[in-house]
């Protein structure tokens, strides 16, 4: 059964609540294996078999293989643990982010440089509506 | 006896540990990020402290989805680098101070906050950033750690007032030491930051700031701030201020601001600095 939270009206923003946590442990618990320089070795060397060593859902698995960032925390993902996993692929918190809002690297640095994303106008999915 | 003469808040975006990590402190992206706390380096190595309470969130490194506890106190003599996925950070070795923990732990126990023990933990960003940010690149740390590890990364965190009043509960812990010790409190994380989805790069200057000018003189005013609110204005990692509050509640209702920095962005986040007189 799906709660019905007030951060829930949030745009852009998935809160990582006891409920999606449930839901992400194996996917998370999988980056946590890569805190370890064998397992990341192991998980280079062939990332499908490696991800068959952790009771994950189908759907976990190839938001991972696919480096679907958005969908592994839909699944139950949380940035910290995703962390891991594309500090493996060699990339950053930035790099993440901005392939999160589909922006390019780049006009994400920009953004941050020009002062962030505003609250205004991202504080209620109601401000999103015409967003799609 | 023990006595907490200083505060000090800060961010511990893990992208300033790598500038420092890999020499990039002097390039124009990061250099006014590192001057913002030239003040403090300062101040902090004319009058050091015997033993720093680092307040910080653990980013699922020492602790997993297996173990979540909300307050855990390190309290062991030492904390080594955690491999976070790309290796230790090149940092020293964190010593603790297991007797001041020891006494705090019993202390905040028995006045009713029902903390976590730990006595095996690696140690991240959280954590050795702000040292780095503070003591630069030294070959051991000039001085005793106690970790104090506050669970922000699944929802709840401990609340705003519950982070205040068991920072109280800590000050009367530390004052009941009897050993002389100059102890400092840090509170580090945020300022505002989103690090996940399509609303990731979110900053609130005006939030921010706000929080920086009345941690000071009225902080019990924040301890109002709802998770919803911090979660809306500052986004989904801003929430981590509710540690700056841990830091807050040690010190005494009056303080004197030393130094302040704000700047954005470092990578994704809002940087946000103060260093609190509390003698």
């Amino acid at each position: 059964m799906e709660r019905q939270n007030d951060y829930d009206d949030i745009p852009g923003t998935t809160v990582f609540d006891a409920e999606r946590a449930r839901r992400g442990y194996h996917l998370n618990m999988f980056c946590m294996s890569l805190m370890k320089a064998e397992n990341r070795a192991a998980f280079k060397a062939d990332p499908a078999a490696f991800l068959q060593r952790f009771p994950m859902t189908p759907e976990q698995r190839e938001a991972v293989l696919q480096r679907d960032w958005n969908r592994m925390i839909e699944l139950g993902g949380n940035i910290y643990y995703l962390a891991k996993l594309f500090s493996t692929d060699g990339k950053s918190f930035q790099f993440t982010a901005a392939q999160m809002t589909g922006m390019s690297q780049e006009q994400y640095a920009q953004m941050m440089l020009a002062g962030g994303r505003s609250p205004d106008g991202n504080r209620s999915k109601s401000e999103w509506k015409d967003r799609g | 006896m023990a006595r907490i003469y200083a505060g000090l808040t800060t961010s511990h975006v893990p992208a300033i540990g790598a500038a420092i990590d890999l020499g990039k402190t002097a390039e124009p992206y990061w250099r006014p990020v590192f001057e913002g706390y030239e003040f403090s380096k300062h101040w902090v190595s004319q009058q050091p402290p015997d033993v720093i309470i680092l307040v910080y969130n653990d980013h699922a490194s020492a602790f997993s989805q297996e173990i979540i506890p909300t307050f855990a106190l390190g309290c062991a003599d030492r904390f080594e680098p955690a491999d976070e996925g790309w290796g230790p950070r090149p940092v020293p070795t964190v010593l603790g101070h297991a007797e001041l923990a020891a006494h705090i732990a019993q202390s905040v126990i028995l006045d009713e906050f029902d903390l976590t023990i730990v006595n095996k933990m690696e140690v991240d960003h959280g954590l050795t950033v702000p040292l780095s940010l503070v003591f630069g690149q030294p070959a051991e740390w000039p001085c005793r750690v106690i970790p104090l590890a506050v669970n922000v990364v699944q929802y709840p965190p401990p609340t705003g007032h519950r982070c205040f009043e068991f920072g109280r509960a800590i000050a009367r812990a530390v004052d009941s030491y009897p050993e002389d010790l100059r102890v400092m409190v840090w509170g580090t994380g945020g300022m505002s930051h989103q690090l996940q989805g399509k609303r990731a790069g979110l900053i609130n200057q005006k939030f921010d700031n706000h929080f920086l000018d009345t941690i000071g003189p009225d902080p019990e005013a924040l301890t109002r701030i709802s998770h919803l609110e911090y979660l809306r204005e500052s986004g989904s990692e801003g929430i981590e201020l509710v540690m700056w509050l841990i830091m807050r509640g040690a010190l005494h209702e009056q303080v004197r601001v030393l130094h302040r920095f704000y700047h954005v962005p470092a990578s994704n986040t809002a940087v946000g600095h103060l260093l609190l007189d509390n003698t």
